[in-house]
């Protein structure tokens, strides 16, 4: 262990000094690991908001006391000794915050069923008037004048000293045989000419509009929360998840360099996510947006709710780290891999960022310039996006999916990379199909940019339609070849089952589900009824939590001693998987019901009969957060009271297995020398291993010849 | 004292190393060129959204395009600002040039014309077509104001020209006014002018940084015949900077 020098990685002399190494660095390892912490922050951050949407949508009304000013109280007790007799009860959703301002609107509207009678308005002040439309001279029948707030209206013929028929209008009083007051009367001449006054009764008569169920307010916090849980889960959890916390980390070790191509660079990357950060935190803090993440316009550029235009430069903030982390990804592997190492020697999770970096460089830039048009719009109104100046709303759409519907395989890619590392290791195989899944990454990424407008069937021309579902269908090919290679990669292994190997089982299960879901969406005519309901919620998320978030979870054990030097407890590991796995079901599969019977997405309430399957997938929500904080707390005391990890636990044959646990400052003590591929495991013995330190299968049928 | 006779000092560019992870300075260079090309492909898309709405909104509304390309933009700055834009990539290959030759003299002296180009581009781009498009009312979207400004110049120019003339100058105004025909999108048209070759002339204000950067680098001798990777790349960020307004000028000036 002459070379065992982490020094880089110790605490210095002072406090400063070791905040300022880790400020300054250029080290890949130290900017991932911050990345790291990072996003694990923004996936708590993301996934509080998630619970909070959940949570409206296990009850998304709630019964509330209003009195007769208006005033909101969520318990009798609170209001005042001498209105509680007063009291209605109404119903609010449970973000439901008191709100005092009302919207006037006419007191009492007197409308026949086939002509208009007479309409009597209150004024803002209060005061009534009533007035008569266009006669013909014939009064219509006063009798058939409803009221259109509540109670009914009771009609006296009666008639005056010049002999002329009145009718007066009176509010029925179900607590007495008295009627009201006079709301209005209506008076018919000798020739038959109407006319209209108002009555004592409608002077103080004033009536608000309140929805039942939700308040604007309501709506708007819910709003808000699932647009925090989508741009921040998208833009700062899972887009720099895997690529640039634990691809910072290992790119380089695994093809045997020192370090990224632009180390500097990295930094800058790191340092433009953190601002990027602070503009999206500024916003949520500032009112947060209410346009979901997807921004559509006219909404978000309509909309003077929160602080949109800080979230939009956020985004494209965020943009340019991405971009910056993909350059660098791509020169390192072209120039920095270790000497003997051809393009087919890498690791697949090379080849997947490698795939991945490609779509952040060429995709990333459009939607910079979309987001920044859209600030532009909002800020100048330069009219691009707005019809009223000839502007299209949906060149928005066309414009944000050509960015973000390769951005999903930027989420999705190094999901894949990293699966195909923890199978061989796990299943210690060699990997089935290297050059098929290899290339597969790439058709994916070529594809990726092909199939955008297969997000916006309900808005884009027939012609159009029809190609892009063609399109969307190829996706299927290379994603199904990924996924029947990895089956074919357990075939006849040597199955550890470790807790990176659960997660990787748990992403086939759900990823294929996710996967299968993809193509009724491609299809025009069920993507017609699928469109914006829970299906596609319920697909999104199999593929992006189903797929990325698990192989992240899973990366974060398989890496886990190596990058943290220690190792985490097993059992509770995969106590928290098991927990994760089944919340993540119970959360999302019923979801695909609710989509089908046509709950549609991002609705703050529901219809009565979705209520059971709703709680059922706010129940698994819970489920869900307890598993990621058994997680939590698994790291936590492996970080604290965490065994030493030794070089290679998992018994691992690519390069970052040869290096120390933690990694060197430079990596390697010397440039390693390729003896082998990363997945040779049928002629070589993984090296630094020693099967008595983890749990490994007891008895292998093809366990590595030792000669 | 041992130190070495001052002409046998080794320059910045004689001496220098690659850092520490790579294995050569043959691989650094490529290394930094390649990562170059794909910022310039980041540009390329980056643009790219601009021609796509340009294409877009020209197909919604080509006489529209035809007509406000001609009443709103002055081809002749255009073209001079095109013909001053291709003279200073000329100028940066002539330095690169100066550098791979070890001529730090002409390096300085290209690198200079290329900045004084630039300068010509943005002075020209802000004087004489910003400014009087902002008095004008030729302004984007919901700013557009150019109809009425255009009337009021008008009748004031009339009131110049023939302060005693017989001819009403309301009638002059109006005289003028006919020959001008707004189309219902001209905001549109202007819209995307503003947006692209604004966005284009922060580009070329980051080209004056990165020139200026290059010329403190090669008075303080870091470029020579084996060591001129990032003047290189400023000449790739340049070129880039010209092509895009090549694309732009006739796209906007010559419809």
């Amino acid at each position: 262990m002459a070379h065992h020098d982490v020094s880089y990685l110790a605490p210095k002399e002072t406090f400063l000094k070791t905040v300022m190494s880790w400020v300054y660095t250029i080290d890949h390892k130290k900017i991932g690991l911050m990345y790291l912490v990072a996003v694990l922050l923004m996936f708590f951050l993301g996934g509080v908001a998630a619970m909070l949407v959940r949570a409206q949508l296990w009850e998304p009304t709630r019964t509330v006391f209003v009195s007769e000013d208006g005033s909101v109280y969520m318990n009798p007790a609170e209001a005042p000794e001498g209105e509680r007799d007063s009291l209605k009860t109404e119903t609010r959703g449970i973000f439901f915050q008191p709100i005092t301002t009302y919207v006037s609107r006419p007191a009492v509207n007197l409308l026949s069923g086939s002509t208009v009678g007479a309409v009597i308005t209150a004024s803002q002040d209060g005061s009534p008037s009533v007035s008569l439309p266009e006669s013909d001279g014939q009064t219509s029948n006063p009798l058939n004048i409803a009221l259109t707030d509540d109670g009914s209206p009771i009609f006296t013929e009666t008639t005056d000293q010049r002999g002329n028929k009145v009718w007066e209008l009176r509010r029925e009083n179900p607590d007495s045989d008295e009627p009201g007051p006079v709301l209005a009367s209506i008076t018919v001449d000798g020739r038959g000419n109407p006319s209209a006054e108002a009555g004592s009764g409608l002077s103080t008569r004033k009536t608000t509009i309140r929805e039942p169920g939700s308040t604007i307010t309501t709506n708007n916090i819910y709003n808000r929360m699932f647009s925090l849980h989508g741009t921040i889960m998208v833009f700062l959890f899972i887009i720099p998840s895997i690529p640039a916390a634990l691809g910072n980390i290992f790119l380089p070790i695994m093809i045997g360099a020192k370090d990224v191509a632009f180390p500097r660079l990295n930094l800058m990357s790191w340092y433009i996510y953190v601002f990027g950060g602070i503009f999206a935190l500024y916003s949520v803090i500032a009112g947060g947006v209410e346009t979901g993440w997807t921004f559509y316009t006219p909404y978000s550029t309509t909309t003077d709710w929160g602080s949109v235009t800080s979230m939009l430069l956020a985004a494209f903030i965020l943009g340019f780290s991405s971009i910056f982390t993909g350059m660098n990804f791509i020169v390192t592997v072209h120039k920095l891999r270790v000497p003997g190492m051809g393009w087919f020697d890498m690791p697949l999770f090379i080849w997947a960022l490698y795939a991945t970096a490609i779509i952040q460089v060429l995709a990333t830039p459009v939607l910079g310039i979309t987001l920044m048009m859209l600030v532009f719009e909002r800020m100048f109104g330069i009219g691009i996006f707005d019809p009223a100046l000839g502007g299209d709303p949906v060149l928005f759409q066309h414009f944000f999916w050509f960015y973000s519907h390769p951005a999903v395989y930027i989420m999705i890619l190094p999901a894949f990379g990293v699966i195909s590392e923890m199978l061989a290791v796990h299943c210690r195989k060699r990997i089935f199909g290297y050059r098929a899944i290899a290339f597969s990454s790439i058709a994916i990424a070529a594809i990726s940019f092909l199939v955008w407008a297969h997000h916006m069937f309900t808005a884009a021309s027939p012609v159009a339609n029809v190609i892009f579902s063609a399109l969307t269908f190829l996706v299927a090919i290379p994603t199904a070849i990924k996924v029947f290679n990895w089956i074919a990669t357990m075939y006849k292994g040597s199955i550890a089952w470790t807790t990176p190997m659960l997660y990787s089982a748990f992403f086939l299960f759900c990823f294929t589900i996710g996967g299968l879901t993809g193509p009724p969406l491609a299809t025009l005519s069920t993507d017609i009824h699928l469109h914006d309901t829970y299906f596609v919620v319920a697909h999104f998320h199999y593929v992006m939590m189903g797929g990325t978030v698990l192989a992240f979870i899973g990366a974060l054990h398989h890496w886990w001693p190596k990058f943290t030097g220690k190792m985490y407890n097993e059992f509770w590991g995969q106590i928290a998987g098991w927990t994760v796995f089944v919340g993540f079901n119970v959360t999302f599969f019923i979801q695909f019901f609710m989509g089908t019977q046509g709950m549609p997405r991002r609705y703050a309430t529901y219809s009565p009969e979705f209520e059971l399957m709703h709680k059922i997938s706010t129940f698994g929500s819970w489920l869900l957060a307890i598993g990621f904080l058994i997680h939590l707390v698994v790291f936590a005391h492996s970080v604290f009271a965490g065994r030493k990890a030794p070089r290679n636990p998992w018994g691992g044959l690519s390069l970052e297995w040869e290096t120390e646990s933690p990694p060197l400052e430079h990596n390697f003590a010397r440039e390693p020398v390729l003896t082998h591929g990363p997945y040779d495991y049928d002629t070589v013995v993984p090296p630094h291993y020693d099967p008595a330190l983890y749990p490994l299968p007891e008895r292998s049928d093809n366990a590595p010849s030792h000669h | 004292m041992t130190s070495a006779p001052k002409d046998k000092e080794l320059k910045p560019w004689e001496a220098y190393i690659p850092q520490h992870h790579w294995r050569n300075a043959t691989d650094e260079a490529e290394g930094a060129k390649l990562g170059m090309w794909l910022f310039l492909s980041t540009e390329v898309l980056l643009f790219a959204g601009f021609f796509c709405a340009y294409a877009f909104f020209r197909l919604l509304y080509p006489e529209n395009w035809h007509d406000a390309s001609r009443y709103y933009l002055d081809w002749e700055i255009g073209a001079a600002n095109t013909a001053v834009l291709l003279l200073s990539s000329f100028t940066i290959v002539l330095a690169i040039r100066a550098a791979q030759q070890g001529n730090r003299g002409m390096m300085l002296i290209h690198l200079g014309i290329t900045q004084l180009c630039a300068a010509f581009f943005l002075i020209v781009k802000l004087g004489w077509e910003y400014w009087p498009k902002i008095r004008d009312g030729k302004l984007p979207g919901i700013f557009f104001d150019y109809p009425a400004v255009y009337a009021q110049r008008a009748a004031e120019k009339a009131m110049i020209v023939a302060p005693d003339a017989i001819i009403p100058a309301a009638q002059v105004a109006g005289d003028y006014a006919s020959t001008f025909t707004p189309g219902a999108h001209d905001h549109i048209f202007l819209s995307i002018y503003w947006i692209s070759t604004a966005t284009h002339g922060f580009h070329v204000l980051v080209g004056m940084f990165v020139i200026g950067w290059a010329m403190w680098k090669a008075y303080k001798w870091h470029y020579g015949p084996r060591h001129y990777t990032s003047l290189e790349n400023v000449g790739l960020y340049w070129h880039i900077v010209d092509i895009i307004w090549i694309f732009l000028f006739p796209l906007l000036y010559l419809v």
